[in-house]
């Protein structure tokens, strides 16, 4: 199962990444588990510059953006 | 090739038509029926010219610096300003500023990544002045409805505002304001070095361009026309030199007036201009119009809280009253070097 995990202050961006990943996630049916991310220490551990970032298994596979769906569909399933 | 082809047509075609908007303009008062004489008429043909205008400067620039945000990403930012010394290295932090992508969302973790990496605070502080000031969008809406002098200037002073801010909180050795964990982290990664910048095709970077106005202009298009439509309004109805007496260059105090009027409002540009470029066309002045505008975009609450986070309560203090200090000497300067447009 993917660890993905979603970092962000809770601006409006990060909630729309948040609820794009899931969508992603269920409809191409990925084994993973969703995590949002709000502690500012813990996205510091990251090294990100700008939210919301996308992590999967530890790595961080994008930031500063929300990708279009067939982008995350590739940034999850890679 | 196609892409350049398709890239020039666009630019061509942008041309053309900014370059007949107000015959355009003419054209749709004549067909209406109207008189450009009457009030309604006057009011109408100012907003059948201005909003076009204003959206196809505004598209123009934003799409520019979508593009030119592929080459400039906070983490290179932050690497070129790791380690620098005050003075030069405000220059440079509030140069980057400009036309490195930000949003305000983001100010924490830049904030802190950037001490990490040995940024001084100093410098820091002038690239988070700057950046939210002087934006593209502000500018490019400035340069639509007042003129490329404005624009320009406004630059410069938000520069010297962002360069002066910075060193003065750099001088004043605040690092122990700090919120405990934040001084810890300070300097305690080597990172910057590692990052070499997506390699990307020409394509991909027009398409941000694309996104960053889809993103920007989707979000600002309806406060410019309800703006510019009153505008309109005060164009059409209100008479000459209404604001002289509140807003106008005698009056000294409506400068610092003016700024703490805009703290604690949060907005963008984009709304406030149009009526900002209406009142000055009835004698307000352009110093004091300046500096609202400033301390609306500088300094506001929501982001004042963000970054109570990582600042004490007494850096806050120090970064809004230097920054609100600088701002309101921008409006004396302009009202004197202008005191009237």
């Amino acid at each position: 199962m993917k660890q993905v995990k979603i970092l962000g202050t809770g601006c409006a961006k990060c909630n729309q990444l948040a609820d794009a990943v899931k969508a992603v996630i269920s409809s191409e049916n990925i084994d993973a588990s969703v995590e949002k991310i709000e502690d500012i220490q813990k996205i510091m551990a990251y090294n990100v510059l700008s939210t919301p970032a996308l992590v999967v298994d530890g790595e961080v596979r994008c930031k500063g953006r929300v990708p279009s769906s067939t982008e995350l569909k590739d940034l999850l399933t890679r | 090739m196609k892409l350049a082809g398709l890239a020039a047509s666009a630019v061509v075609a942008w041309l053309l038509l900014y370059s007949n908007l107000e015959p355009l303009a003419d054209m749709l008062l004549h067909v209406s029926g109207l008189s450009s004489a009457t009030r309604f008429g006057e009011a109408l043909h100012f907003f059948i010219y201005e909003v076009p205008k204003v959206l196809m400067l505004l598209t123009a620039v934003v799409f520019v610096m979508g593009v030119v945000h592929t080459f400039i990403s906070p983490e290179r930012t932050r690497a070129i300003l790791s380690g620098r010394r005050l003075g030069a290295g405000n220059m440079l932090a509030a140069s980057l500023g400009i036309v490195t992508p930000f949003c305000s969302c983001s100010a924490v973790p830049l904030f802190i990544g950037f001490l990490q990496a040995g940024v001084p605070l100093g410098v820091t502080f002038s690239f988070l002045i700057s950046a939210p000031m002087v934006n593209e969008v502000a500018l490019a809406l400035l340069f639509g409805m007042f003129g490329w002098k404005v624009a320009l200037l406004y630059m410069a002073m938000g520069l010297l505002v962002a360069i002066v801010a910075g060193m003065t909180i750099g001088r004043l050795g605040m690092e122990r304001y700090l919120e405990e964990w934040v001084q810890q982290i300070q300097q305690s990664c080597s990172c910057g070095s590692e990052e070499t910048g997506e390699a990307m095709t020409w394509n991909r970077r027009l398409q941000e361009g694309v996104t960053h106005v889809r993103e920007i202009v989707g979000k600002v298009w309806l406060y410019i026309v309800l703006g510019v439509g009153l505008g309109a309004g005060i164009h059409g109805y209100v008479p000459e030199n209404f604001m002289a007496s509140i807003m106008g260059a005698e009056a000294w105090w409506s400068v610092p007036a003016a700024v703490l009027l805009g703290v604690p409002m949060y907005s963008n540009a984009a709304g406030i201009l149009p009526v900002v470029q209406a009142l000055l066309g009835k004698g307000a002045a352009l110093g004091t119009v300046m500096a609202f505008m400033m301390s609306v975009i500088a300094l506001s609450a929501p982001e004042m809280i963000i970054l109570r986070k990582v600042l004490r309560p007494q850096l806050i203090a120090v970064f809004a009253g230097v920054v609100a200090a600088g701002i309101m000497l921008v409006g004396f300067v302009f009202n004197a070097v202008f005191p009237t447009l």
